[in-house]
C-alpha cells in the first residue's frame, strides 16, 4: 500500500517535470536560430534540452536519475572500451565524462569487480571521489563468479574490496551478481550456503548498504525463488534487462530467457523498482539494418535510432533507472539528451516499437550481446567477434544467398576480407573443435559451436564459389 | 633507335616478370602469366618446343636479343650496372671470353639436368635466380606496403585491399636469394653482364647459336679509326676494336655501341662472316666467386629453418601454440606436380608458385637434393580445394595444369592419425575437426573404445579416399604438433 503511494506520488512529480521539460524543449526550438549561430562545434544536436527525469525509491527515497551510468565499457588511452581492451584506462577521460554527467544530472553510477578486467570500481574511485559524497549513487555488485570466490571469506573480502576502490564507507546500492547464471545450485553456492546473504542483510542494517537488490540472468527459477522471498529479504531494487524486443519476444531471442513484461510485471507487484539493463540489447538495437533506421528515423527524424530504445526502457513507471555503458562522450550526450527529460513514448509508439522488434526478429542475426563470458575459449577462437562480424554482415546485407545474388562479389568480399581483420585466422569459427565448453556459460543460450560450424559452413561456401 | 626499342621492351618485359613476383593475388597471371612461359630453360623444361623453336630462331635471327630484353636477370643486371656506372666516361673493356668456364659449367649444368639433381639447376637456372630474389627479397617490400595500404583502408572502412603475412618461407632459400642478390650486383657493378657470359647456361646455349646469326654487330675496320670507346661502353666485353672484332657468343645485341661509335663505323646488320673466340685467364677469378657461392648455399641450406613467430597475447583470449612442422618421411609435393620425379626433373625453383599460393602451403625446400623447389605443409593453411593457383602459373612443366575438380580427385598424400596427440582423448572433449573440413569424406569418428558406444569418438582415415589436402592437420586442435598428419607420396594418382 506504501509503495503504491509512492508511486503515484512518483508519477505526479514526474509528470510535472515532464510538463516543464517539453516547456523547456519547445522554448529551446523556438530560440533555435540564435542558438545555433553561437554555436562553433555544431554539437546542439545533442545538447541537453531540459531538465533530467528522475524517478523516486520507495525505501530510502532516493531521487535517481533514469539515465544512470554503466561502467563496464570505461574509455581506455587507445579509444576502444576497456571491456574489449587491454590498454590503459583514460582516467582523464573518465573523470570528464563523469564531471559532465554528474553537471547535468545524473547521479546513478553501476559498476562491479568484474568490469573492465577488473579495473573498473578503482577508476571510478577516483573520478567520483572528486565529487561531494551525497551528489551520486554508487551501484556495485559481489561478483563471486569463480567457485573459488564462493567462500565466505573470499566473498567478504571482494565486497570490502569494492569499498577500498570506490574509496566510499557505504554502498549506495549493493547487487547480487548475476542470478540465474549456472540455475539454483550457482546462487546456493555464491549466497545461501555461505550466508553471504545474511551478511549483506546486516550490513544493510549497518547502514554500509543502503539498498539492496538483485541483478537476474537466466533461470526464471532464481527469479521467482528470491522474489517468493521479499517479505523476509526486502529487496530495495532488482536488476533486469528489459528493451522492446526483450518485452515480448526473450524466448525467440534466446530460449532461456524470460519476457521482461513479465519480469517487470512482477516487480511491480511486489512493489520493487527496477533498474534495466540491456536496453539497447548490447548495442544491436542501435545498430539495426538500414531499412529499420529509415523506419525509427521517418518517426522521429532527429531523434537517434538508439533514442527509442531507451525512451522504451525509460517509459515504464516502476523503472528506477536504465543503464547505459558509455564508452564515448558522444554517447552520454546522446543519452542526457534523450532522457532530459524523457518524452514517454504513447500507445501508439508502443505498438510501431512492437512491430519493429517483430521485423527484427526476421533478421537472422545471432543474439549475442558481446558479454564475453563464453572467453577464453581454451582452444583460442574469439567467438564474440566472430558472431558480430556475422551480424554485422547481416545488417549490412553482405550475406549473399548465392552466387546469383546481384551484389555477390562485392558482398563476398566484404565478407571475408572483413573476417579476416576482425578475427585472426587462427582464431576463426573453422578451429572449432564443438567441445561444447562455451555453451553453458552464454547468458543468451546461444548454441555456440553450432553457430560457429554454420558459419564456418557458409566461409566455407564463399571461398569455394570463386 | 633500336637501342630505344631494346630498352623499352626490356622495361616492360623486366617489371612485368617483377609483378608477377609480388602479386599475391594472382590477377596479373591471367594477363602476363605467359611472360614466364616463354623463359628458356622453363620452356625447354615443361617440352614447351614452339617457345623453344621461336626463341631459337629468334636468336639465330637477331643474337641474343633474349638475354637484353625476356631475361629478368639480365634486365636486373643491366639495371644495376646503369645505377653504378652512370657517371664513369669508360666503365668496361674488352676481356677474351672464358669458353672453358662456360662449357665447364653448361656441362654439368646439363648432367644435373639428366641425373635430376635439381637444387644444381635451381642454383644456375637464370630466370629462378631472379624469381628467388623477387620473392625473397622485394616481396616482402610489396607485402608491407601493401599491409599499409589495407591498414588504411580498414580504416576508411574499404575492402580494397587486404592484409597478408609475412614471413621467411625457407631460410636457406632466402640466404641463397641475398647470396645471389651481392653475388650479382658485385659482377654487374665490376664488369656488366659477367654472369650472362661466364655462368649462365642458358647464356652459353644462346651464345653458341648468336654466332650464328644473321643480324650482328659489326665493325667496319675501314671507318674506325681506333678509338676504343665501343670496347668500353660494351658491357658484355666482346667488342676487341683493335681486331675489329666481336665475339658474337657474348654480344646481347643491347645496340648501345652503336650510337657511341663517333665514325658510324658500328652497324646492326646481316652478316655471314664466322667471328673468331679464344680463352683467357679472368677465369680463374670468376671460377672462384662461383665456388665460393656455392659453398655458401650448401652451408646455409644445411642451416635449420628458423620458427616464423607471429602470437598476440590479448587478454580475454588464450594463447594459441604455433604448431611446428611434423617429419614427413616424403615430402608432399602439390597436385598436378605428378610426384617428386617430375618436380625434381622440371623445377627451376623460380619460387612463383610459392609467390602466388594464397593458402601458405607452398614453401621452397631446405633439403639438399630438392633444395628451393616447392614443398608443402600444412602449419598456416592447407591445400584449398577450390585453389589451382600453383598450377596455373608454373612455366617449367614441374606443376602441370590442373583443374579444381581434377585435384579434388588428385591424391598426393594420405593422413596419419597420431593417438597421442588427439584431443579426445587427452583432453577429453568433442572433437571432430577433422572429419568435419575433410572435403572427400575420408575421416570418420568412431567410438575409441569399439565396447562403449559413448566412449571419446576418434578419427579413422580411409586412405583410399584422401587426397592429402593437409585440412585435417591444420584445423587440429593439437598443438604444436596435429594429431593427424599428411604423409607424402612419391607418385601421385587420382582416385
Amino acid at each position: 500500500m506504501k509503495n503504491k503511494n509512492k508511486k503515484e506520488i512518483d508519477r505526479r512529480t514526474f509528470l510535472k517535470i515532464f510538463g516543464a521539460g517539453t516547456a523547456t524543449t519547445a522554448a529551446a526550438l523556438y530560440g533555435c536560430r540564435p542558438r545555433n549561430n553561437s554555436v562553433v562545434n555544431g554539437g546542439s544536436d545533442n545538447a541537453q534540452t531540459g531538465e533530467m527525469t528522475y524517478r523516486i525509491t520507495p525505501t530510502t527515497g532516493d531521487k535517481v536519475s533514469l539515465l544512470g551510468y554503466g561502467c563496464m565499457r570505461l574509455p581506455t588511452t587507445s579509444n576502444s572500451s576497456a571491456r574489449d581492451s587491454q590498454d590503459e584506462i583514460d582516467q582523464d577521460m573518465v573523470n570528464r565524462q563523469v564531471d559532465y554527467a554528474i553537471a547535468h544530472g545524473v547521479n546513478y553510477f553501476d559498476t562491479s569487480p568484474a568490469y573492465c578486467k577488473g579495473r573498473s570500481e578503482h577508476a571510478m574511485g577516483i573520478a567520483l571521489s572528486r565529487h561531494p559524497r551525497d551528489k551520486y549513487f554508487i551501484a556495485t555488485k559481489l561478483s563471486n563468479f569463480s567457485p573459488d570466490t564462493w567462500s565466505r571469506e573470499a566473498s567478504i573480502a571482494m565486497y570490502r574490496n569494492s569499498l577500498k576502490e570506490l574509496q566510499v564507507d557505504y554502498l549506495d546500492y549493493m547487487l547480487l551478481h548475476g542470478i540465474g547464471m549456472g540455475g539454483m545450485e550457482a546462487m546456493k553456492g555464491r549466497y545461501l550456503d555461505n550466508g553471504i546473504l545474511d551478511f549483506l542483510i546486516e550490513e544493510r542494517k549497518a547502514g554500509r548498504i543502503r539498498n539492496l537488490g538483485f541483478s537476474y540472468h537466466g533461470d526464471i527459477e532464481v527469479f521467482d525463488y528470491l522474489l517468493a522471498r521479499h517479505d523476509e529479504i526486502k529487496w530495495d531494487f532488482v536488476q533486469i534487462q528489459l528493451n522492446y524486443v526483450d518485452w515480448k519476444h526473450a524466448k525467440e531471442m534466446n530460449t532461456r530467457n524470460t519476457d521482461a513484461e513479465y519480469l517487470y510485471g512482477e516487480l511491480v507487484k511486489h512493489g520493487i523498482p527496477a533498474v534495466i539493463m540491456e536496453p539497447l540489447l548490447g548495442g544491436r538495437l542501435a545498430n539495426v539494418p538500414n531499412y529499420i533506421v529509415s523506419r525509427l528515423k521517418q518517426r522521429r527524424p532527429s531523434d537517434s535510432v538508439a533514442s527509442w530504445a531507451f525512451r522504451f526502457a525509460g517509459s515504464p513507471e516502476g523503472v528506477l533507472t536504465v543503464l547505459s555503458g558509455m564508452t564515448y562522450m558522444e554517447h552520454l550526450q546522446e543519452n542526457l539528451h534523450t532522457y532530459s527529460p524523457l518524452a514517454p513514448l504513447t500507445d501508439n509508439d508502443k505498438d510501431f516499437l512492437e512491430e519493429t522488434a517483430q521485423l527484427l526478429l526476421k533478421y537472422p542475426t545471432i543474439p549475442c550481446n558481446d558479454c564475453k563470458y563464453c572467453m577464453p575459449c581454451p582452444y583460442g577462437i574469439d567467438i564474440p567477434s566472430i558472431l558480430i562480424h556475422y551480424n554485422k554482415c547481416v545488417n549490412e546485407g553482405n550475406i549473399p544467398a548465392n552466387t546469383q545474388d546481384e551484389n555477390y562479389r562485392k558482398a563476398r568480399r566484404v565478407f571475408l576480407v572483413g573476417y579476416d581483420r576482425s578475427v585472426p585466422r587462427l582464431r576463426q569459427a573453422n578451429h572449432c573443435i564443438g567441445c561444447n565448453q562455451c555453451v553453458h556459460h552464454c547468458p543468451q543460450n546461444i548454441n555456440i559451436p553450432g553457430e560457429l560450424h554454420r558459419i564456418d559452413r557458409f566461409v566455407e561456401q564463399l571461398k569455394m564459389e570463386n | 633507335m633500336l637501342r630505344k626499342i631494346r630498352l623499352t621492351l626490356a622495361i616492360i618485359c623486366f617489371t612485368l616478370i617483377t609483378l608477377l613476383f609480388l602479386d599475391f593475388t594472382g590477377t596479373l597471371h591471367a594477363w602476363f602469366g605467359w611472360l614466364a612461359k616463354i623463359q628458356f630453360l622453363p620452356a625447354v623444361l615443361a617440352l614447351n618446343t614452339g617457345v623453344v623453336v621461336l626463341l631459337i630462331a629468334l636468336t639465330l635471327i637477331f643474337g641474343r636479343i633474349y638475354c637484353s630484353v625476356i631475361c629478368p636477370l639480365g634486365v636486373f643486371q643491366d639495371v644495376i650496372a646503369w645505377f653504378w656506372k652512370r657517371r664513369k666516361k669508360l666503365p668496361y673493356s674488352y676481356s677474351p671470353a672464358l669458353s672453358w668456364v662456360r662449357y665447364g659449367i653448361l656441362g654439368i649444368f646439363i648432367i644435373t639436368l639428366i641425373t635430376g639433381a635439381g637444387s644444381i639447376v635451381a642454383l644456375l637456372a637464370p630466370y629462378s635466380a631472379y624469381g628467388r630474389i623477387a620473392n625473397n627479397l622485394l616481396a616482402p617490400l610489396w607485402q608491407w606496403s601493401n599491409n599499409l595500404l589495407a591498414h588504411a583502408a580498414e580504416r576508411a572502412d574499404s575492402y580494397a585491399f587486404y592484409e597478408v603475412d609475412v614471413w621467411i618461407k625457407s631460410l636457406p632459400t632466402f640466404l641463397i636469394a641475398a647470396a645471389t642478390f651481392v653475388i650479382l650486383i658485385t659482377l654487374a657493378w665490376r664488369n656488366g653482364r659477367t654472369y650472362c657470359n661466364t655462368i649462365c647456361p642458358v647464356g652459353t646455349v644462346l651464345g653458341f647459336l648468336s654466332r650464328y646469326s644473321l643480324f650482328r654487330v659489326t665493325i667496319d675496320a675501314e671507318k674506325c679509326n681506333g678509338c676504343s670507346l665501343c670496347s668500353h661502353k660494351c658491357k658484355a666485353a666482346c667488342i676487341n676494336y683493335k681486331e675489329h672484332e666481336v665475339d658474337y657468343s657474348r654480344c646481347v645485341a643491347c645496340m648501345n655501341c652503336l650510337q657511341t661509335c663517333k665514325q658510324g663505323a658500328i652497324s646492326y646488320k646481316p652478316h655471314y662472316k664466322r667471328p673468331a673466340q679464344e680463352p683467357t685467364q679472368e677465369a680463374a677469378d670468376v671460377n672462384k666467386s662461383r665456388r665460393n657461392f656455392l659453398t655458401v648455399a650448401t652451408v646455409l641450406a644445411s642451416t635449420s629453418v628458423l620458427k616464423a613467430q607471429e602470437k598476440k597475447v590479448d587478454g580475454g583470449l588464450a594463447v594459441i601454440e604455433d604448431k611446428k612442422i611434423p617429419h614427413r618421411d616424403t615430402p608432399i609435393t602439390p597436385p598436378g606436380s605428378l610426384g617428386t620425379r617430375n618436380m625434381n626433373q622440371h623445377c627451376t625453383a623460380c619460387q612463383l608458385c610459392v609467390t602466388v599460393c594464397p593458402n601458405h602451403v607452398l614453401r621452397p625446400s631446405g633439403d639438399l637434393s630438392t633444395l628451393m623447389q616447392p614443398e608443402m605443409s600444412y602449419e598456416r593453411g592447407y591445400c584449398r580445394p577450390e585453389c589451382n593457383k600453383c598450377s596455373e602459373v608454373c612455366p617449367a612443366g614441374a606443376i602441370l595444369p590442373i583443374t579444381a575438380a581434377e585435384k579434388s580427385a588428385i591424391q598426393i598424400g594420405h593422413a596419419v592419425w597420431i593417438k597421442e596427440n588427439c584431443v579426445p582423448l587427452t583432453d577429453g572433449v568433442d572433437c571432430g575437426n577433422c572429419a568435419r573440413h575433410c572435403p572427400t569424406g575420408a575421416i570418420q569418428m568412431v567410438a575409441s573404445d569399439p565396447d562403449m558406444t559413448d566412449s571419446p569418438k576418434i578419427p579413422v582415415v580411409n586412405t583410399e579416399r584422401c587426397i592429402g589436402c593437409g585440412a585435417c592437420e591444420h584445423l587440429c586442435p593439437a598443438r604444436p604438433f596435429s594429431a593427424i598428419y599428411v604423409e607424402g607420396h612419391e607418385m601421385h594418382k587420382t582416385i
